[in-house]
């Protein structure tokens, strides 16, 4: 675990962030640093707290002590939309797009103008948001479906969408919950180049089970078991430590 | 010129068949008697519009639009009852110069909060201000404790039971359980005539299409395409940077005021407000208007209030007691088997059969010339 206070240097600093649920602490005194442009995965066992760690950094869960430090601003204290605009992006497990709306419908709604329900009403679909969804669209493989209702989509294709709306988003932190869980083989693979298109200029933050494709995309991992850190390293000084193959490794 | 995008091909279709009912074809085949039904049937598509937004579009299911039907009516039935309570009219009472029912209850004096509603201006304002307001406190004190769903359509509910009991209770300021009764003039002009309500139910249809008109322009806005949004997924919503609860108070607040503009037209229309148009039961009504119509659609939302109206008058005349079972029925079947209403059932059996008899007819004719020339000019 990483010692002493260095926040200015970290894009994210969590520090002794500890979530309780009736009294079952699901995260328990956690603290870890993600760098800029850093791409960090997070594994672990099923319950170690994984999730609940994007919950709480996102905003979604309230924790009940500790700090999240996001560029030196205080995410603990701010609301779901605010930590949007600070910069950070969050991706959920099962693919959450509008499906009653259209591939362009779903990115439009996530270009950073108009927020508030009178911008929103006076937004405009000018050539600048025009450019800006093809451009994402093609990135993630959707050009030619801009008009398709989400609904008609693949998983695969659901996921890639939601990335999509993370990236019209422009955040400084991107966190991605099992991106490629569901995938096909060939749809993980373009997955993997998709991430490594868009890590340029920002830090991501990816929970995965998919060892291989950890392996492919990580900088750095931690291994989370019972809500604490177990491990933290490269892959390969992860992949050896004796107490990642007990509890997660070896099953 | 209505803008082809603004209104797509099957809504201008609405558009234009529900502007040529209401304007030529009901006004020459009804009486005044039965016209003036017809306005008041409409009063109540203002709330189903309202109701398109926030329960269709937003998702959120509200049990209490009588109470803003009822704040937009009453704040309406003050005026016109103070202008008919003017002294020489009133001289026989023990006060002159008050509502006739405030001096049965003993009250001496005119209470502080109907005194500004002796300006017509400021009743129009509160027609449209109160519901907003109040609307806006409830909106805010639910939607920003994310409390949604069904225990908001029930606390609406709650509150549509709470308004009525207190109108009822306090009879002295709000005419209790009869209303406000005995309305007779509008700045000196009778609107009992038939002559009157012939103007009123015109001036009403105008209303209606300027509703029609902004309820439309709000669902193309992004903001509409946000409420659609919300409604699949709210959570993907708040982490697009949007504060989900400010849209919804927005689509609740808008539902009110639309809701608040029919009722403010009601009182006019039929001469009176109660608080038997508040309640639950008027309020469960209105949602089976939208749910008929289809709560998809705005013209359907309007279809749904007349032709449920309709049912309603004919039925109850004939069957008065067979006539809830009826609606009820009608709201089960509507639900089960098409749960978008008239509306959807247009789109997916009508409009297919149309666009088809369309293409077969253009290809043969060789051109495009049959499509939309019905388009009227604004």
């Amino acid at each position: 675990m990483l010692i002493g206070h260095q926040p200015k240097e970290f894009l994210l600093a969590v520090e002794a962030l500890t979530v309780s649920f009736d009294g079952f602490k699901a995260v328990n005194d956690l603290s870890f640093y993600v760098e800029e442009n850093e791409i960090r995965v997070i594994i672990g066992p099923n319950g170690a707290g994984k999730t609940t760690v994007l919950d709480l950094i996102c905003g979604k869960t309230k924790a009940t002590s500790g700090s999240i430090q996001f560029r030196g601003k205080e995410l603990t204290k701010l609301r779901e939309n605010e930590i949007v605009k600070a910069g950070v992006g969050r991706k959920f497990q099962t693919p959450s797009v509008f499906e009653d709306l259209s591939v362009f419908e779903n990115l439009e709604i996530s270009f950073p103008r108009g927020r508030t329900v009178f911008g929103s009403l006076a937004f405009k679909r000018d050539a600048v948001v025009k450019d800006r969804v093809e451009e994402v669209a093609e990135m993630i493989f959707l050009k030619d479906r801009l008009t398709t209702s989400a609904a008609e989509l693949s998983h695969g294709q659901k996921q890639w969408l939601e990335i999509g709306m993370l990236l019209i988003q422009n955040p400084d932190l991107l966190m991605l919950d099992e991106p490629v869980a569901g995938m096909s083989v060939s749809e993980r693979a373009k997955t993997a180049e998709l991430l490594n298109r868009i890590i340029k200029d920002r830090s991501v933050l990816v929970i995965e089970h998919d060892m291989k494709f950890v392996e492919d995309i990580a900088h750095k991992v931690t291994v989370l078991h019972q809500g604490q850190i177990l491990s933290e390293g490269t892959m390969d000084k992860v992949k050896n430590d004796p107490k990642v193959v007990e509890v997660y490794l070896g099953h | 010129m209505i803008n082809s995008r603004f209104f797509n091909r099957s809504e201008l279709i609405g558009f234009v068949s529900l502007l040529l009912l209401l304007v030529v074809i009901l006004p020459l085949a009804l009486d005044i008697f039965r016209l003036n039904l017809v306005a008041k049937y409409l009063t109540y598509s203002f709330v189903a519009i309202g109701l398109v937004l926030c329960w269709g579009y937003g998702g959120i299911l509200s049990l209490g639009q009588g109470v803003f039907f009822g704040l937009g009516g009453y704040c309406m039935a003050m005026f016109l009852k103070l202008e008919a309570s003017s002294v020489a009219n009133t001289k026989i009472q023990s006060t002159p110069g008050i509502p006739d029912f405030m001096d049965w209850n003993q009250l001496t004096a005119l209470p502080f909060f109907w005194k500004p509603f002796q300006s017509f201006p400021f009743a129009l304002a509160a027609i449209i201000l109160v519901p907003a307001i109040f609307a806006f406190i409830i909106g805010a004190a639910m939607f920003k404790r994310r409390v949604g769903g069904v225990y908001f359509a029930i606390i609406t509910q709650a509150i549509a039971a709470i308004m009525t009991i207190l109108i009822v209770g306090q009879q002295g300021y709000t005419g209790g359980i009869n209303g406000i009764t005995d309305l007779r003039t509008l700045h000196g002009w009778d609107i009992r005539t038939d002559h009157a309500k012939y103007i009123l139910y015109f001036v009403e249809v105008f209303f209606l299409f300027a509703a029609i008109m902004v309820a439309q322009f709000i669902r193309l806005t992004k903001l509409g395409r946000i409420l659609v949004a919300m409604r699949e997924q709210e959570d993907r919503v708040r982490f697009s940077g949007y504060s989900v609860a400010n849209f919804k108070i927005f689509a609740f607040c808008a539902a009110a005021v639309f809701a608040a503009v029919g009722g403010a037209l009601f009182t006019l229309e039929v001469g009176f407000m109660s608080p038997s148009f508040v309640g639950i039961v008027p309020s469960i009504e209105m949602v089976i208007y939208t749910a008929v119509g289809g709560r998809l659609s705005i013209f359907g939302a309007v279809y749904g209030s007349l032709l449920v109206n309709f049912a309603k008058t004919s039925l109850s005349e004939t069957f008065p007691q067979l006539w809830l079972f009826g609606l009820g029925a009608l709201f089960i079947a509507v639900v089960l088997a098409f749960p978008n209403g008239l509306a959807g059932i247009w789109g997916d059996y009508v409009q297919p059969r149309i666009d088809r008899l369309l293409a077969s007819r253009t290809k043969k004719s060789g051109n495009g010339g049959l499509v939309a020339d019905g388009a009227p000019a604004e």
